[in-house]
């Protein structure tokens, strides 16, 4: 069976989940072998957990000759990877990042890129979801080695025992690769709920807070939800950008989103269009976003949801 | 300085957008305009213009699309692009990114023969297909470095210095020129054309290219040639009507904690 390679989307070492999701889809497609770039002494940590979601061979890729260099030395060790180990596959995250290194790659590789899959079946069969989720499209690489970028909550991540054996790799990294460079970083700061495109439960606040965001907070607590925003918020200063709903911020696809002050906007729909269950509450009856919503209440935020949330808190004792 | 601002010419978000039989998007059909995103990267590249102050800068809105879209390209050059070159030609109908930015690529190319392009700005995604590649791909067939999703743009002669609020972090970003920049809608607002500016647009120039001026085969672009291919585009169902309940002294909570028991998210 083929390699499937899987670029792991890790902070400091910590693997993030949707890499788990990955690992899973490229079980469906040959054998899993996971990508790790960064500091060495991170390498044996992400390796323990990747090889628990299946991972047979995990290929180490020390960043100390690449790092704050962005995505370009990234796109060159992954096209020699490539060709050292003629994979079926290649699946990246559809992160920022990811999608810039997978357009590189693909050029590169003279490949079939696809981004922003939210599912991959075997052929591999992409299915994306476009025009603010209006539409679903299924697709495939017709050349070279597939690339697929894949959206977080594309497949419940399963555990399978893989063999995780290490390899590490050292590409040979051009000096044009390493001309743009990150010049400070700063950590965003841990809100202590959970990663709003990771979260089973968004709750999100929009204009009709009126930049009072303690309800949607005090709701997303009681259900343990992420909390997002609308562009509106967001460029009132309302919240941080990190947290915006949308064609230009995130897509979510949730089992429950609860929008509250929220009108329902095409670009606003775009990034929450997909979820599961869709909860509105707003003060005008008209707004477009009941057009969307599997329940929903007419009424004053500010009223509703403290209600509410002292209810649930009831109920759960 | 020479700015070439990529500028992509896309149905109405608002409209009701489709997919031809072939299912490529329906580009035709459905009522078009400038991507609301690449305003953006036309506004940065006017601020850059503007605060160059003494320095010559010349500003090129680049557009590869169908005869509609010269609407687009006008439409940069109302706002204050100094020129504009439109790309157009049958064989690029049903392009892929990998086409078009090979497209573009070949087009900076072109612009760079007359004076040599510094900065290549595009928007953070166009706004049908949101791909977000296409800056990175540009950069990649241009030999170029690439500085992303600018929510705040500094440069000082042939430095670049970025804000980006990236997904884990907030960066500052630096590079030198020549190099590809894309911005975000963060960046600040956009200008309207003002009336001196529609007045002026009709006098600056335009240049229409075919393939063949930029030797490109037209069996390298185009639906045909595609690397990737859709294999079908369903509408997704309406979403079945919901209850709606209109808040009366505190029901609204009652039955919001109702309905969220009864599908056990509580
Ligand atoms: C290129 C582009 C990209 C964009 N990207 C995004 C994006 O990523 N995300 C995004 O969200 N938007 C985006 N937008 C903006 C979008 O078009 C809307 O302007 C925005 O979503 C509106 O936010 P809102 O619903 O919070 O505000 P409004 O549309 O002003 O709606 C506020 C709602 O709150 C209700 N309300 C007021 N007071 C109360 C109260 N006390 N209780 C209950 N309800 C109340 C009102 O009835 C109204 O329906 C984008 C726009 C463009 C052009
Ligand atoms: N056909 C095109 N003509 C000009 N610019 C384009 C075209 N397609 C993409 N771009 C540029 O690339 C950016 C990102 O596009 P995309 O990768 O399609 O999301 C856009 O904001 C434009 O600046």
């Amino acid at each position: 069976m083929s390699e499937v390679l899987v670029l792991i989307d890790h902070v400091e070492g910590a693997v993030r989940k949707p890499t788990y999701e990955l690992l899973t889809i490229a079980k469906r497609l040959g054998e899993p072998s996971a990508v790790f770039i960064g500091p060495a002494d991170q390498a044996a940590e992400a390796t323990v957990k990747v090889k628990k979601y299946g991972a047979e061979k995990v290929y180490v890729v020390d960043d100390a000759p690449l790092k704050g260099y962005l995505v370009a030395p990234k796109a060159e060790a992954l096209q020699q990877l490539a060709e050292k180990s003629s994979p079926a596959v290649i699946l990246i995250p559809s992160t920022a990042e990811g999608k810039e290194i997978a357009g590189r790659l693909a050029i590169k590789l003279e490949s079939g890129l696809i981004t922003d899959a939210v599912d991959v079946q075997e052929g591999p069969v992409t299915t994306q979801s476009v025009f603010a989720g209006n539409y679903t499209v299924t697709a495939k690489v017709t050349k070279g080695t597939p690339i697929i970028t894949v959206k977080p909550n594309s497949a419940a991540p399963e555990e399978s025992e893989g063999a995780g054996t290490v390899e590490e790799f050292s590409p040979t990294i051009s000096d044009a690769a390493k001309t743009a460079q990150i010049v400070a970083s700063q950590p965003r700061k841990a809100t202590g709920r959970p990663e709003l495109t990771e979260a089973a439960i968004v709750v999100s606040g929009g204009r009709g807070t009126g930049g009072d965001f303690e309800p949607i907070e005090g709701l997303a607590d009681a259900l343990g939800a992420a909390v997002g925003a609308s562009r509106a918020a967001v460029d009132s200063g309302w919240m941080p950008h990190s947290f915006q709903v949308g064609q230009t911020g995130k897509t979510v696809s949730p089992q429950l989103y609860v929008a509250n002050g929220i009108s329902g906007a095409i670009q606003h729909r775009a990034g929450m269009q997909t979820s599961k269950t869709i909860v509105a509450v707003n003060k005008d009856e008209e707004a477009p976003i009941f057009e969307l919503v599997d329940f929903g209440v007419v009424g004053d935020l500010h009223k509703v949801l403290p209600a509410a949330t002292e209810e649930i808190n009831k109920r759960k004792g | 300085m020479n700015i070439v601002v990529c500028v992509k010419y896309v149905p109405d978000a608002t409209a009701d957008r489709q997919f031809e039989s072939d299912n490529t998007v329906d580009r035709v059909g459905v009522d078009g305009l400038l991507s609301e995103l690449d305003e953006y990267a036309v506004e940065q590249s006017l601020q850059i213009k503007e605060k160059a102050e003494g320095d010559d800068v010349t500003v090129t809105a680049l557009c590869v699309g169908p005869e509609k879209a010269v609407d687009a390209v006008r439409k940069a050059l109302q706002m204050g692009a100094d020129k504009a070159v439109h790309v157009t030609d049958e064989a690029i109908a049903g392009s892929d990114y990998v086409a078009t930015s090979l497209v573009l690529a070949k087009a900076v190319e072109k612009i760079g023969a007359e004076e040599k392009v510094d900065l290549v700005v595009c928007g953070m995604a166009s706004t049908d297909a949101s791909g977000s590649v296409v800056p990175a791909m540009l950069a990649e067939r241009l030999g170029l470095p690439q500085v992303t999703l600018a929510s705040v743009i500094e440069t000082q002669g042939d430095q670049v210095r970025i804000k980006r609020d990236g997904d884990t972090a907030t960066e500052v970003i630096g590079g030198t020129m020549p190099l590809v920049l894309s911005v975000t809608d963060q960046s600040g607002e956009a200008r309207y054309p003002s009336f001196k500016g529609i007045m002026a647009a009709k006098k600056k120039p335009m240049e229409t290219w075919s393939l063949s001026d930029l030797g490109v085969e037209a069996e390298q672009v185009g639906l045909s040639v595609a690397w990737t291919e859709v294999e079908e585009t369903t509408a997704r169902p309406p979403r079945t009507a919901g209850e709606i309940v209109t808040d009366e002294d505190g029901s609204g909570a009652t039955a919001l904690t109702e309905f969220l028991a009864s599908k056990k998210f509580i």
